[in-house]
């Protein structure tokens, strides 16, 4: 109603170039336009990679015919970190640009703002990479899916490799915000259902970064535990390691670590990376499955570079939409969303499915223990956890869903 | 015992690497009483030039010569790049009204965050680590670093130095004197621009050796500036501005707090577990508040001598001239009708300037007429905002009555920290608001329980539409600016101003100051509150970054870019910041450059900002 | 009848006694000049009888009534004017709206909100400008006045609560000669006119003799003299003080 008053001034307003534009035409040839919002200026490291991977997998989507000849196009815009500029970033492209549909995400409060916003104006989005469960779980809505294996699954695999450890005292270290305060819970929760008699001796929850190093290490040896895990990462986590290295609390102690084997965290330690932890990551010189090799060889023939987790996350969120658009054929969200719930595509890391039940996507990740090899930190005895093997059951997590998603 | 004793060598090593960043902070406010937003930028760039120096350029063999010369020549730049910045820059504007330097210096952080992207990447650098200081002392039983054994000794050794410097020489003379009373110095026929000039690098200099030390503890990354400038502030101001050994004293009881903290184990009150050792981020702030509200400047600071009642004559607030007040009119008009030719964008971009123009007009009241700059304005915004959002949360408010709960809760905040700020002036009193600010922010993002943290309130939309929430915006900020407007030109707004011009004069004719002061601190914090509230619903959620040092840092630099003295000052200068910050985002990955270039050329051009400039220009005309 | 009465008022400052029990009487329509040389205790008196300070010991007492220890805007709404040695005006207001705050003050309008205050008490206030001569320059701000103009617009201010006693620290210090002169023979016509007791200091020993009624003399905290003029000037321990430091008048 308020529309068609507006177009009608509009016209009369002398505004002529502006009616330019039927829609009909439009939805034939135009192309179909993805949002992408992320914490560029702020999160720098990992999202540089990871653009280069969306628009790897942007260039091939369009290379091979695009969506029934239409082009996939993205408009990119950084929200400084801040979840209020994510949202104002939402409705200027929904309702400036026309996006069909909203993709991105870093931090999980983003992420959260974003699904909000998704919900209440009936937008899809795609969230890439937000770790936090409450974007499917507790918050879960039905206009929001997510890619990246959550804080829970990431938690889950190194359980099941902490519960094959000898040891019973554990001390946690995690940066004081929703993910690492999860990401702790998650893991005494599972490993104390895993392996009763496992008692937790201190935990430490050091501002995101801001850690002060040398006595959290102080803090966490005056404990004295066998084992330690760990879910500081960037610069905390080399301060870490550092203070932990020179001060010995990483001698005769197990560690179990989140994220600590992808590229991004891994390669700024160099020489120093800590050796023996148990962790998740990415060893992208190992993996040699057809579809990661051709993503890889794809990757350093277009970037002179090699990839990194980012670069995955990206790529792979292009491809899921890619082939949710192929499928459904339209650009419709409720059509959209009808093609996301229940899709499988092809990964780099394999087949990847994105449940019906939650909307989280079965991507897992790489379990394994860090080494140094010629200086420079690896991941050794590795092997790829799916991610389906690691979520909860359908009933526990429709329970943890909202009853109107 | 032996882990206590570590303990508190770990905080004697953090309390070094902070005194090294604020003692330089502590001398250039000292001296040209500039609050030196920029400090954290050169800190990092010490780093980032020290890595560059010693490891980046792939040289091989580096020796403690190296590696040391590395960290010394890294400082040595970055000074005379203070220089540069002090010499194009700040020289320009030392006769600006008070706290305008502040905007300048946050443009040179914007530009130097996007430079140091552009020159050093984005991936953390580690750097080297100390020739022949890997290893660790044994300290009865448990191992210490012996590089942060060095450190220890580094800050008393700096400490000294600076005091002879400041003791022994006739510049070090004529810096204390300068810091004890400016005029003076400046009656004394000493040549003021050369001092400042010579401060300026000594200040950073020192930013950047401390930013070069941090090589062997932490990477060097594109965050350190904004992580420091915080803490390096509440030290100086903890030990009193301008006093370096205030500064030492101030970093040492803020880091053994930090240390000792976090072997505290939770404890439970009420049914509520209390984690202190998670805290991290509390304890500074606590401190500069406990300290301000005991000894108003600093542990060991001084009441300065002038304090500077006059420095910088406020003009006459006269009626608003007709053509203005046409011209407001005409802008309202014009909104009203905005609905029947914007789209759902453009109405969303000025719904949004709608809100910040009220958070700014709030800030201006304080700031303007009260005299009471806020550097912790976000947290009545925060508190508006999770006023609104808790209450339909917990209990399910409708929109009408979440926007009364925002004010309200916002209302009762400034009431609280208000009491406490009003008994301070000048930047004592900002440095109290902003650590209130941080307690704020503390709690939003610490009781998860009530605020959901960082993943803070979701689905809080609006009960109307889009084009209804913007009139709703509308008729807050339209109704709001003028009941602001309204109380500045009334009886109460004159004992306000009176109050700001001189306290001597107010109290000798009846004003109770503090009381005036105390109630305009509330009022700004309602009416914040109020703009905090509809942001919550129009964004749709609310989080802690709502009460956060940025935000805060927004509405300061609207208020600023606009002009203080002006009430059309904020309202001008919230549109053009937000405008500009909300355009360069669409346009230019590198708008944190594009914005600071234009924020330096907006206080080159319009050092009274741009209402300031407006209104002089209009004056002139009026051959008044 | 006494409405200003001082006794055994006491001020020390580590150790050194800055005012060492002073007692005097000022009584309505008298103009009190409160001499001495510099560092005899003169404004610190003056800070106590004001609020500005709280005495070690003794009382002041105004009308009758015990006013030691309050803090100066409570002594002020009790009818005590006052202006500064230093001008302290509103810099930022015209010089009718410094008059108007002080009314709007005297008469409790501070607390509205929302009234207009252009409309407040303006004929008063051209009415009290007009008595010290200042009303042609009214819509003037303050920051821009000649030294000698803020002097007569704080007179104003001062007389705008109907003050029963005015306090004047060194009215006319800054003044060219002829000024001092024509502002205090203004200050004496208008607390003859208003029945008004004045308290004043000061250094010009013309505009002393000139102008005061009674005379009373300070040198280190204590009182060594008072009387008429003459009786002060023929008095050996003034003569002792004044003459002994070297300094007949203009203590600076």
């Amino acid at each position: 109603m308020t529309i068609k008053r507006r177009e009608l001034l509009a016209g009369t307003a002398a505004a002529g170039v502006l009616l330019g534009s039927p829609t009909i035409l439009r939805a034939q040839n135009a192309p179909i336009r993805i949002g992408e919002i992320n914490s560029y200026s702020t999160q720098a490291a990992f999202l540089g990679p990871y653009r280069n991977g969306w628009n790897l997998a942007l260039d091939e989507a369009n290379a091979s015919g695009g969506i029934d000849g239409r082009r996939l196009e993205t408009l990119f815009r950084d929200d400084a970190g801040k979840p209020e500029d994510a949202v104002r970033h939402a409705g200027e492209l929904v309702a400036a640009e026309k996006v069909d549909l909203l993709a991105g995400g870093y931090l999980s409060n983003i992420g959260l703002a974003i699904a909000g916003y998704a919900k209440q104006n009936k937008k899809l989005y795609v969230a890439s990479e937000p770790l936090t469960d409450a974007i499917v779980w507790s918050q879960g809505n039905r206009y929001t899916f997510r890619l990246r294996p959550s804080t829970y699954m990431q938690a889950a695999m190194l359980v099941e490799e902490a519960a094959k450890l000898p040891i019973t005292r554990w001390a946690t270290i995690a940066p004081n915000y929703e993910y690492g305060q999860s990401a702790v819970k998650w893991f005494k929760e599972l490993l104390a259902k895993k392996k009763p008699g496992v008692q937790f001796v201190a935990e430490q929850f050091p501002a995101l970064g801001r850690i002060d190093a040398g006595a959290t290490v102080q803090a966490i040896a005056a404990a004295n535990p066998e084992g330690i895990f760990n879910v500081t990462f960037g610069a905390d986590l080399a301060n870490l390691v550092r203070q932990g290295n020179t001060r010995g609390l990483f001698e005769r102690r197990a560690v179990a670590s989140v994220l600590t084997g992808e590229p991004e965290y891994l390669d700024p330690l160099a020489d120093e990376a800590p050796e023996g932890w148990i962790v998740t990551g990415y060893p992208w010189d190992k993996v040699e499955t057809a579809n990661h090799v051709k993503f890889r060889n794809a990757y350093r023939a277009k970037f002179n570079d090699y990839p990194r987790l980012g670069s995955v996350v990206g790529y792979d969120t292009v491809n899921a939409i890619v082939t949710m658009l192929r499928k459904g054929r339209s650009t419709d969200t409720e059509k959209m969303v009808d093609a996301m719930e229940g899709l499988k595509f092809q990964s780099a890391f394999g087949d990847v499915e994105f449940r019906k039940v939650d909307h989280q996507a079965t991507l897992g990740a790489f379990v394994g223990k860090t080494k140094l090899v010629n200086g420079k930190g690896t991941m050794v005895d590795w092997r790829y956890a799916d991610g389906k093997d690691y979520l909860p059951s359908d009933a526990e997590v429709a329970a943890m869903r909202p009853k109107d998603s | 015992m032996s882990a206590l004793v570590v303990q508190f060598l770990n905080g004697l090593a953090s309390a070094s690497a902070l005194f090294l960043v604020a003692c330089g902070l502590s001398i250039i406010f000292g001296v040209s009483r500039i609050v030196n937003f920029a400090h954290g930028s050169f800190y990092m760039l010490g780093a980032y030039l020290a890595w560059t120096l010693t490891r980046g350029l792939g040289w091989v063999g580096y020796g403690p010569l190296g590696f040391w010369g590395g960290i010394l020549i890294a400082a040595l730049i970055v000074g005379l790049i203070g220089v540069l910045i002090e010499l194009v820059l700040l020289r320009r504007i030392y006769q600006a009204p008070e706290l305008f330097q502040l905007l300048a210096t946050f443009g040179v952080v914007l530009v130097v965050q996007d430079l140091a992207m552009a020159i050093w990447g984005a991936q953390d650098l580690l750097g080297p680590r100390a020739p022949g200081l890997r290893g660790a002392f044994d300290v009865m039983g448990q191992r210490f670093p012996e590089y942060e054994m060095l450190l220890i000794l580094i800050g008393p050794i700096v400490l000294g130095l600076l005091w002879l410097l400041f003791n022994r020489t006739r510049w070090g003379t004529l810096v204390r004197a300068a810091t004890a009373d400016r005029e003076m110095v400046a009656a004394l026929g000493v040549d003021q621009r050369k001092l400042f000039t010579s401060v300026f690098f000594v200040g950073t200099f020192l930013a950047a050796l401390g930013g070069g030390l941090q090589l062997p503890r932490e990477p060097v990354q594109l965050h350190m500036d904004m992580a420091i400038i915080a803490d390096a502030f509440v030290v100086v101001v903890v030990g009193g501005m301008g006093s370096v050994g205030g500064a030492y004293l101030a970093a040492l009881l803020i880091a053994q707090l930090q240390a000792f903290m976090l072997l505290v184990p939770d404890f439970e009150i009420a049914g509520l577990t209390i984690s202190i050792a998670r805290m991290t981020l509390i304890p500074s702030f606590l401190v500069m508040a406990v300290v301000l509200i005991l000894r108003p400047y600093g542990l060991l600071g001084k009441a300065p001598s002038h304090a500077r009642t006059q420095a910088s004559v406020e003009p006459v607030v006269r009626a608003t001239p007709p053509i203005l007040a046409k011209l407001g009119f005409a802008s309202v008009a014009a909104m009203i009708l905005l609905p029947l030719i914007a789209d759902e964008y453009g109405l969303m971009v000025a719904t949004e300037i709608l809100i910040f123009v009220l958070m700014a007009a709030s800030l201006h009241f304080m700031m303007g007429p009260g005299g009471m700059a806020s550097f912790g304005h976000a947290a009545y915004f925060g508190l508006g905002a999770y006023g609104a959002a808790l209450a339909a949360k917990h209990f399910n408010a409708p929109m009408e009555a979440g926007l009364v709960a925002g004010p309200v809760l916002a209302a009762l905040g400034g009431i609280l920290f208000g009491w406490f700020c009003v008994r301070l002036s000048g930047v004592y009193l900002a440095m109290l608001t902003l650590a209130f600010a941080q307690i704020v922010w503390s709690i939003a993002f610490q009781w998860v329980a009530v605020t959901g943290g960082d993943n803070g309130v979701l689905g809080v939309w609006p009960s109307i539409g889009k084009t209804g929430f913007f009139y709703l915006s509308l008729a807050f900020a339209v109704i709001g600016v003028l009941l602001l407007r309204r109380a500045i030109y009334s009886p109460f707004g004159y004992a306000l101003r009176g109050a700001r011009d001189s306290a001597l004069r107010a109290d000798a004719i009846g004003i109770d100051v503090k009381r005036v002061q105390w109630a305009a601190f509330a009022i700004a914090a309602s009416f914040a509150g109020s703009a905090g509230a509809l942001f919550a619903y129009f964004k749709g959620s609310v989080f802690p970054t709502y009460a956060a040092i940025p935000k805060s840092v927004d509405a300061l630099m609207m208020v600023l870019l606009g002009g203080v003295q002006t009430i059309s000052g904020p309202l001008v200068g919230a549109i053009v910041y937000m405008g500009l910050h909300e355009q360069l985002v669409r346009v230019t990955e590198l708008w944190r450059l594009v914005l600071g270039i234009a924020i330096i050329a907006l206080v080159l051009a319009f050092p009274q900002g741009i209402a300031g400039f407006a209104a002089k220009r209009f004056a002139k005309e009026d051959g008044a | 009848m006494s409405v200003l009465s001082v006794r055994g008022l006491r001020k020390s400052f580590g150790g050194v006694e800055a005012v060492a029990g002073v007692d005097f009487d000022v009584t309505a329509g008298e103009m009190l000049a409160l001499i001495g040389p510099n560092g005899a205790g003169k404004t610190t008196c003056f800070n106590m009888l004001m609020g500005q300070l709280t005495p070690d010991s003794g009382t002041v007492s105004f009308d009758g009534a015990d006013i030691t220890g309050l803090p100066p805007r409570a002594i002020w709404r009790r009818g005590v004017g006052r202006t500064f040695q230093i001008t302290a005006t509103f810099a930022s207001m015209t010089v009718a709206e410094n008059v108007k705050t002080a009314l709007m003050s005297h008469r409790g309008d501070l607390g509205r909100f929302f009234a207009r205050a252009t409309a407040l008490h303006k004929d008063d206030a051209i009415a009290l400008l007009d008595q010290v001569g200042m009303a042609d320059q009214r819509d003037r701000a303050c920051g821009v006045l000649a030294y000698g103009d803020l002097k007569r617009v704080e007179l104003a201010v001062a007389l705008a609560n109907s003050p029963r006693l005015l306090l004047m620290d060194e009215p006319t210090a800054g003044m060219a000669p002829q000024e001092r002169v024509a502002l205090m023979e203004l200050t004496r016509q208008l607390a003859r006119a208003r029945d008004i007791a004045v308290l004043f200091t000061e250094h010009d020993m013309d505009v002393v003799f000139g102008q005061a009624d009674r005379v009373i003399v300070l040198n280190r905290g204590k009182l060594i003299a008072q009387g008429t003029p003459p009786e002060v000037r023929a008095h050996k321990a003034v003569r002792d003080v004044y003459l002994g430091a070297g300094t007949t008048s203009g203590g600076h």
